[in-house]
């Protein structure tokens, strides 16, 4: 049997009313294990405008590298307080946060280790499809050797890497068009 | 072993970013290629949510205040399927819409139509062991946009579906039979098979419907499947 997915719709400018109930900034309780992190980042569109209707989620494995998935069955610790999964909708700034742990470094593509990222899904009014892009971590020697970083021409690649910025947070921004346009996935 | 792969999706059932016809796209649309992201751990694994997620008074949107909302009570069911005909079980749908009137309860809503304090127009459930949910509702209305000179919505109801994997996160909008709005519309008609935006169409679903109190509407949505593992292709 083979059926065809269904199309992708946009999740249009009233997405708070379906998404809010489920806002979860701070995806990691007391007790999780790991180096905790505090995201900060803006959404804007190609004339530089805060886009205030995003809703912006991660999914990413715990600090052993360990997905909270049946499919991840590597021999690593699972933490039953961390999901690794956040959602933020953006303010009237474009802006979203997320406080969580840097995750550890899970398989990739002919079993390489990937470096530390999380993923990011983008939904808004005006995306017929949503956005799939990741964030990396400033300073990590994995970044050099990972496998899906190495596919984005050299130039982009710090569009998927975190800055560091004043007060310990990390700065990551999602630009849709533009001077320094965030590299997307074909996914 | 690396994990089997989500198929692509078929060239012309998916929207492009950019869409001149859908304004909004314009500004929004990534302008620069896109990377072709290989499917790893990361991909194919999703968050799992549990019945703890929701509560049962959830997939009832016509029981949410004191009184009843305004407009007419529907059913609306379905099954969730991947691309290889099999079942997804036990994932989150969330839904949301527009009242009766065609009036969202949202600042940003500012059509002169009238909000219904009985409705919040938001649910959300889990699909059964065999894929399959059901919500009551009341049949949303049509609403003016500022797309273009005269532009309506057609009725319809949004969904988000986490899928098992992230490959499978998808969010679309049912429509209802009939409507004579979706042939104007830029965002249903975004894609240019035409079998594609049918399925985005819900069917009137007259077993049911319940007697003296609720028409019924079915809407089964396809996820994407995975690609066969080489030992399966073997058999």
């Amino acid at each position: 049997m083979s059926l065809r997915a269904s199309t992708s719709q946009t999740i249009g400018p009233y997405l708070r009313i379906g998404l809010e109930w489920m806002q979860i900034e701070d995806m990691a309780p007391k007790g999780v294990a790991g180096e905790r992190v505090s995201i900060r980042g803006r959404v804007t569109d190609a004339d530089g405008k805060p886009v205030n209707d995003a809703a912006v989620e991660i999914w990413q494995a715990n600090s052993h590298g360990r997905y909270a998935h049946p499919e991840d069955k590597q021999d690593k610790p699972l933490e039953k307080d961390f999901r690794g999964y956040g959602r933020s909708l953006t303010d009237d700034k474009g802006a979203f946060r997320f406080n969580t742990i840097k995750p550890g470094r899970v398989a990739g593509p002919g079993g390489k280790l990937q470096a530390p990222h999380l993923t990011v899904t983008i939904f808004m009014r005006g995306l017929l499809k949503h956005l799939q892009t990741r964030i990396y971590f400033p300073d990590d020697r994995a970044n050099a050797e990972d496998p899906v970083l190495a596919l984005v021409p050299a130039e982009r690649r710090a569009t998927l890497i975190a800055r560091s910025s004043a007060g310990g947070t990390l700065e990551w921004n999602a630009v849709l068009q533009g001077q320094n346009e965030t590299v997307f996935f074909d996914f | 072993m690396d994990p089997a792969p989500y198929r692509r999706p078929y060239w012309n059932t998916q929207p492009d970013y950019l869409f001149p016809k859908y304004a909004s796209t314009v500004r929004r649309a990534p302008t620069q290629p896109l990377v072709v992201l290989p499917h790893t751990l990361s991909e194919v694994t999703a968050p799992v949510f549990g019945y703890d997620a929701v509560k049962p008074g959830d997939s009832d949107l016509t029981k949410q205040h004191k009184d009843e909302p305004q407009g007419e009570r529907i059913v609306v069911s379905g099954r969730v399927l991947d691309e290889n005909g099999k079942p997804v079980p036990n994932i989150l749908i969330e839904i949301w819409q527009a009242n009766a009137a065609g009036r969202y309860n949202h600042r940003v809503d500012q059509h002169d139509a009238p909000l219904d304090p009985n409705f919040t127009g938001a649910g959300r459930f889990l699909t059964d062991h065999h894929g399959r949910y059901r919500f009551m509702s009341i049949r949303p209305g049509e609403y003016p946009w500022r797309n273009h000179y005269n532009a309506w919505r057609p009725a319809h109801i949004h969904f988000s579906l986490f899928g098992q994997g992230l490959m499978q996160r998808l969010v679309t909008q049912m429509y209802f039979p009939g409507d004579p709005l979706l042939e104007y519309d830029p965002m249903f008609m975004c894609v240019a098979d035409e079998k594609a935006r049918n399925r985005l169409i819900s069917l009137f679903d007259w077993e049911n419907t319940i007697p003296e109190w609720a028409l019924a509407y079915r809407f089964d949505i396809v996820l994407r499947g995975r690609e066969e593992t080489p030992m399966e292709n073997r058999r």
